[in-house]
């Protein structure tokens, strides 16, 4: 999976390409994580968009920021999913603590 | 079991084989002209079965997997993901959604979840020390409906 951030007055958007799984989420975690307490935005938008599949690595990965980024005092985003993550996030119910467009 | 097709594999328990399993199962049942929401669903239950066998399983040591895939009568996929890892004490309590016992590398608890959503059928099989066997079905709709 490739990250790629760009950030501009407190908003970041972080763009996601390839699969989400426990192997590849290990380093996406490493790349934001550094981000978020190096940059302390006050939008850390995850644009998924690219992101071709997602298991429950996925979740935990999304959750995982959440937390730091409201411990950082900013708020999570997740952009764009398609319908197959859209499905299993769904499942885990992570559109009743973060908001997806 | 009146079996159609059959592969069976065996790999290492590197987090690396999650996307080598989910592009073998891709393979095999590409053959059974799934929709793009069953080849999903499969591919997103297979994903979770390995790497709970990576993750839990085989936790901090490593071992292998081996995988049997099946082409049923009827377009049924059978799929069998065995470890030879740690086992489940507990299995019920194992597949309690949000359950997990690696909360520090951000596990879900929702493998169990997402394996019986996406599947018709889910059995796991587990002895304390010699393993965990999970058997998974999922019948593709008939074609044209």
């Amino acid at each position: 999976m490739k990250v790629d951030i760009k950030s501009e007055n407190g908003t970041a958007i972080a763009a996601l390409r390839g699969e989400i799984d426990h192997h590849s989420a290990k380093s996406a975690r490493e790349q934001l994580d550094s981000f978020i307490i190096n940059m302390q935005p006050d939008v850390l938008s995850l644009d998924m968009s690219g992101i071709t599949f997602m298991d429950s690595s996925g979740i935990g990965l999304i959750m995982g920021r959440h937390k730091l980024m409201r411990e950082c005092g900013g708020r999570l985003e997740v952009k764009s999913p398609q319908e197959s993550i859209r499905r299993v996030l769904r499942l885990a119910g992570i559109e009743r603590i973060v908001r997806i467009t | 079991m009146e079996i159609l097709n059959e592969i069976r594999f065996s790999m290492p328990s590197l987090s690396a084989n999650e996307s080598a399993a989910r592009a073998a199962v891709s393979a095999f049942i590409v053959q059974a002209d799934p929709t793009v929401e069953e080849l999903s669903d499969i591919r997103t239950a297979v994903s979770e079965a390995v790497t709970n066998a990576i993750v839990h399983g085989y936790r901090g040591t490593s071992g292998r997997i081996d995988l049997v895939l099946r082409l049923l009568p009827e377009r049924e996929i059978y799929i069998r993901v065995r470890d030879g890892g740690c086992g489940i004490a507990d299995v019920k309590k194992a597949m309690e959604p949000l359950f997990t016992t690696a909360p520090e590398e951000e596990r879900s608890g929702l493998g169990f979840s997402v394996m019986e959503s996406f599947m018709d059928r889910l059995s796991v099989r587990s002895r304390v020390g010699q393993g965990t066997t999970v058997t998974m079905r999922k019948k593709l709709a008939a074609h044209g409906s």
